[in-house]
């Protein structure tokens, strides 16, 4: 019986993950992806993982709906009316991403998986607990300085500017040449960037 | 047998991210894709947790930590995708070629 579950679950949660890059609206892609993440949050409610799984589906919940804010604001096709494909180097892809599956599915079905499950007594999320506040607490520690530097460094990336201005005014990028045009795209003359401020 | 269907949809998903973060050309799909890899990652450690190591607590740790690269993966990631727009009204990898250079 949860070995059925498990078998849906796993194949529900393949098939909205191949959704994400199908769909014709970007909205809908990160929908499906969140889809992809509750399957995957199921599975480990069933295989006695609780607080993982529980913890998957709420992060995911919320992160997606973070992320329907952002397809939102970088949406290329509104709606989703028109079929959108988006694609560079489409072949090799396909090749590197069949190649990745078969290889690790072999991988999978040809080494001796090891079997020795969770008994039905342990009490998972106390010895959850306990480790993370007892043998492993510098990994858990770290874990949220890590946490805080990336807060710091999401707000430092997307702000308009610095204390003192524009972090690149008056800078030209090295030549490709020597003394040849600078690197990069030219930045539009006369403020061309101030009417994107709805964005932020 | 459980293992067995887990891991392999693991790999299904990595295959399917894999494949969504080298051929999207929009930054955000190329993060799904990313996140999608992550899942996979994540489906696999369950599955090996839950089935393999005996209720070891380290593999529920690991992937609380997968969850946390998460979480640090989109937020920078976004961030990185706001301040490009910024500089380069750039919201595709086509526009910021001269990276390449």
């Amino acid at each position: 019986m949860i070995d059925l579950l498990v078998a849906l679950l796993a194949a529900f949660a393949v098939w909205t993950g191949w959704r994400v890059f199908r769909v014709d609206s970007m909205v809908r892609a990160s929908f499906s992806l969140m889809l992809s993440f509750i399957a995957v949050g199921g599975i480990g409610v069933l295989l006695s993982a609780p607080y993982i799984g529980v913890a998957t589906v709420f992060m995911m919940a919320v992160e997606m709906m973070v992320m329907a804010i952002f397809m939102v604001m970088f949406m290329m096709n509104p709606a989703g009316l028109n079929p959108m494909s988006m694609v560079h180097q489409h072949r090799f892809s396909i090749g590197a991403g069949i190649v990745a599956a078969v290889a690790l599915g072999a991988a999978v079905l040809l080494s001796p998986l090891p079997s020795d499950p969770v008994l039905s007594e342990t009490d998972v999320v106390a010895d959850l607990g306990h480790e993370l506040l007892g043998p492993s607490m510098l990994i858990f520690e770290t874990a949220g300085v890590t946490l805080l530097a990336t807060m710091v460094g999401a707000v430092i990336l997307s702000s308009r500017q610095g204390r003192y201005g524009d972090s690149d005014e008056g800078s030209r990028p090295p030549g490709l040449t020597p003394d040849g045009d600078p690197a990069g795209r030219q930045p539009e003359e006369g403020g061309g960037h101030d009417h994107h401020g709805g964005h932020g | 047998m459980t293992l067995t269907i887990v891991l392999l949809g693991a790999a299904a998903l990595i295959g399917i991210g894999l494949y969504g973060a080298l051929s999207q050309q929009s930054f955000v799909m190329l993060m799904m894709g990313l996140e999608l890899m992550l899942n996979g990652a994540l489906l696999a450690i369950i599955g090996f947790w839950s089935l393999a190591l005996g209720g070891m607590p380290q593999g529920q740790l690991l992937a609380i930590i997968i969850m946390a690269v998460m979480a640090v993966e989109m937020s920078i990631g976004f961030a990185l995708i706001v301040a490009v727009y910024r500089k380069r009204q750039a919201d595709m990898t086509e526009s910021i070629g001269t990276l390449k250079q």
